[in-house]
């Protein structure tokens, strides 16, 4: 072949100029040296301070977080001695068991006879020491336990807004020295907060809940998720594999891009004037959330899905396709197992911010007062987002750090949820 | 359904556009069943395109063209009635690069057989596998490692699992495009020890660009240059004595 080399050389070429050798050591050339080098320290520095700084905010934001929410899943709890046999109960024992037992409940008076062993034990505003849900607590011991109905008994409850938040840190002398008699006669004690993360939103601090928001917001990320990432993936492939290029293709493809740089509200907007409009969808409900919320989400999906697909080799396409393997087969056994990682990379993203987002779902009324968890996904609700716009507006101390314990609870949500599409996206990598 | 001197594959007067750009012009070729056939000439002649209207790869580019007739054992590739699908299973392919899936190398054999019903259980598909590896020529130094991924074999050894994987399927045909220009001479000379032994059980047609491939491995050659065909014969012809002076300066080097 060598031959057809030589053969190659254009005939008659002029040769170069002769050059002087080049003198790698002069000055200039040192100079442009220690230049070099300087630019690279200079720009490796930057990057790192960069970093540094962003790693920075995002522990200072952690550090606040978890300094200011750690307090709100603490509970503080007095012992309440009730006088059972004396509290005037109008209960009837045999209807404790059974399904009535709430109802026989209702009628009893507990919270009166709550009110009254409070100020027995701690004077005349000794009522206003316990949580407005204290009776709650008194409640469920007597479904616990009928027994002890006949004698006295003591009852951890609740404390009220103002001793809780004595007792966490300082608050007014007059609410610190009742938490100092407390404690000296071993009626305080704190623990773990069970009802925060099992009740849902109430007026009152000690009683508010994050569960409702939690099951709210888990509900209207299964509805994104089963139409958007299917809507997604499918409009993707089509797009790709299957879609002519021409005008309308452009269009679409344009339309795409700007369907995911349109801001949140203006689909909330959209979710409002059609979801509960004209198709007359219930308001405030996951399903609509949901919906609005894979508008939102699908165009990311397709565009990471589409660079994702453009990213799988043609040659595997060819060999497919070579031994006879129909379109389909070629995208349903090679392409969209190769692009499936950086599909799933995509609808991390997409989800993560759907489950962030507040706006859109503030339009289609999901920031109402809801005390019920919901039980379906047309059961009104709020999320986890909202939730924690809703409290951050309250004036009440204990919601201070209630807001930062549901950020905490927020973030724990998008990191569990993140880890496992990082879970599925390394198990199909592995498994090629 | 054979019938004696009808040539396997046979192209009458194909030319073939992309877009307003005529690649090939006007190429009549018949392939023989017997033979390997060698397609030569210089980069861009349209051998490569040629050589993928056989089992209608082109459809599968943007805006190309096939105009003439093609057909297999007397039947019209192009026509609407045929099965694309179909077609490439009788026609196979082996690419220029080697491009097994990122599956185990048994799954790059089965894949075919798979899709195609071929195996009716599992002892037969390791059958089908085995006998696949075995013709070309990688079961011994794949046997002990059949679950390993195909894509951590060697070049060469990927180009033989590719064509493993084309002959699972049992073609009537295999087209080979450049099937050793990304391999190092060794591993090339094992592909033409193949190719040598695939010969008569399936038409082979080969591109390449290599002319002392052409020579080794080849019955029938065809020269092309700039879209046509400028002479076709048997190898030893085209090469000892070729008849156009355009074959004659390609083939001692003048140009390529």
């Amino acid at each position: 072949m060598s031959e057809t080399l030589v053969a190659q050389l254009p005939v008659g070429a002029a040769e170069p100029d002769e050059r002087a050798p080049t003198d790698w050591r002069t000055q200039s050339m040192q100079r442009r040296i220690r230049q070099r080098y300087a630019a690279e320290r200079r720009f490796r520095l930057l990057g790192l301070a960069a970093v540094v700084l962003s790693a920075g905010f995002l522990a200072v934001l952690l550090v606040t977080m978890v300094y200011n929410g750690a307090s709100g899943f603490v509970q503080t709890r007095i012992a309440l001695p009730v006088d059972f046999a004396r509290a005037g109960l109008v209960l009837d024992p045999a209807r404790l068991r059974g399904p009535g037992a709430d109802l026989a409940l209702a009628a009893a008076g507990v919270e009166d006879a709550t009110d009254n062993a409070a100020v027995a034990a701690f004077g005349k505003d000794g009522a206003t020491l316990l949580s407005d849900g204290a009776w709650l607590s008194v409640r469920a011991a007597i479904k616990r336990d009928p027994a002890i109905m006949n004698g006295r008994s003591i009852v951890w409850v609740p404390a009220s807004e103002a001793i809780d938040s004595a007792a966490k840190r300082a608050d007014s002398p007059a609410n610190e020295a009742i938490v100092a008699q407390l404690k000296a006669r071993g009626a305080l004690s704190t623990g773990f907060n069970w009802p925060f993360l099992t009740a849902s939103d109430s007026n009152d601090s000690t009683r508010a809940g994050i569960w409702g928001a939690f099951k709210g917001s888990l509900f209207t990320m299964v509805v994104t998720l089963l139409i958007a990432f299917p809507v997604g993936v499918l409009s993707a492939l089509y797009l790709e594999e299957y879609a002519p290029r021409n005008r309308w293709t452009d269009l679409i493809e344009v339309s795409i891009n700007n369907l995911a740089a349109v801001p949140s509200i203006i689909f909330g907007l959209l979710g409002l004037a059609v979801f509960l409009g004209t198709m007359g969808l219930p308001r405030s409900a996951p399903i609509v959330g949901g919906l609005t919320l894979a508008l939102m989400t699908m165009p990311v999906i397709v565009i990471a899905g589409r660079n994702a697909i453009k990213g799988v080799p043609p040659s595997i396409r060819d060999a497919a396709l070579g031994i006879g393997a129909s379109p389909v087969q070629v995208v349903f056994h090679h392409v969209l197992p190769l692009a499936l990682p950086g599909i799933l990379t995509g609808t991390i993203i997409g989800m993560a911010r759907a489950l962030g987002e507040t706006a859109p779902l503030l339009m289609i009324g999901m920031r109402a007062f809801i005390s019920a968890p919901p039980g379906r996904i047309s059961d009104p609700s709020t999320v986890l987002p909202v939730q924690i716009f809703l409290w951050s507006d309250q004036i009440d101390r204990g919601f201070v750090e209630k807001t930062s314990a549901a950020i905490i609870v927020l973030l724990v949500f998008l990191l569990a949820m993140n880890g496992f599409a990082i879970y599925l996206r390394n198990k199909f990598e592995t498994r090629w | 359904m054979n019938i004696p001197n009808q040539p396997k594959i046979s192209a009458k007067r194909v030319s073939v556009y992309y877009g307003a750009k005529r690649a090939i012009d006007d190429v009549s070729l018949d392939f023989d069943e017997r033979y390997v056939t060698a397609l030569i000439g210089p980069s861009g002649c349209g051998k490569s395109t040629f050589l993928r209207t056989l089992n209608r790869m082109n459809d599968t580019v943007p805006n190309a063209r096939v105009e003439g007739d093609i057909t297999l054992d007397g039947e019209d590739i192009y026509d609407p009635s045929m099965d694309v699908v179909q077609l490439r299973a009788r026609v196979g392919m082996v690419f220029q690069k080697p491009n097994p899936f990122p599956k185990s190398i048994f799954e790059n054999v089965a894949y075919g057989p798979r899709i195609h019903g071929l195996a009716a259980n599992k002892t037969q598909m390791a059958e089908i596998v085995e006998q696949s590896l075995r013709r070309a020529g990688l079961w011994d130094e794949v046997k002990d490692r059949l679950s390993d991924s195909g894509t951590a074999l060697s070049g060469g050894q990927q180009q033989r699992l590719c064509i493993a994987r084309a002959i699972a399927v049992d073609p009537e045909v295999i087209l080979m495009d450049e099937p050793c220009s990304a391999l190092d001479p060794i591993a090339t000379a094992k592909i033409e020890e193949l190719i040598h032994e695939l010969n008569g059980r399936y038409a082979i047609v080969i591109v390449t660009h290599n002319m002392q491939q052409a020579a080794r491995v080849s019955q029938r050659t065809a020269f092309f240059h700039l879209g046509t065909v400028v002479e076709y014969g048997a190898t030893s012809d085209i090469f000892t004595n070729p008849r156009q002076e355009r074959t004659k300066d390609y083939i001692t080097g003048r140009y390529g």
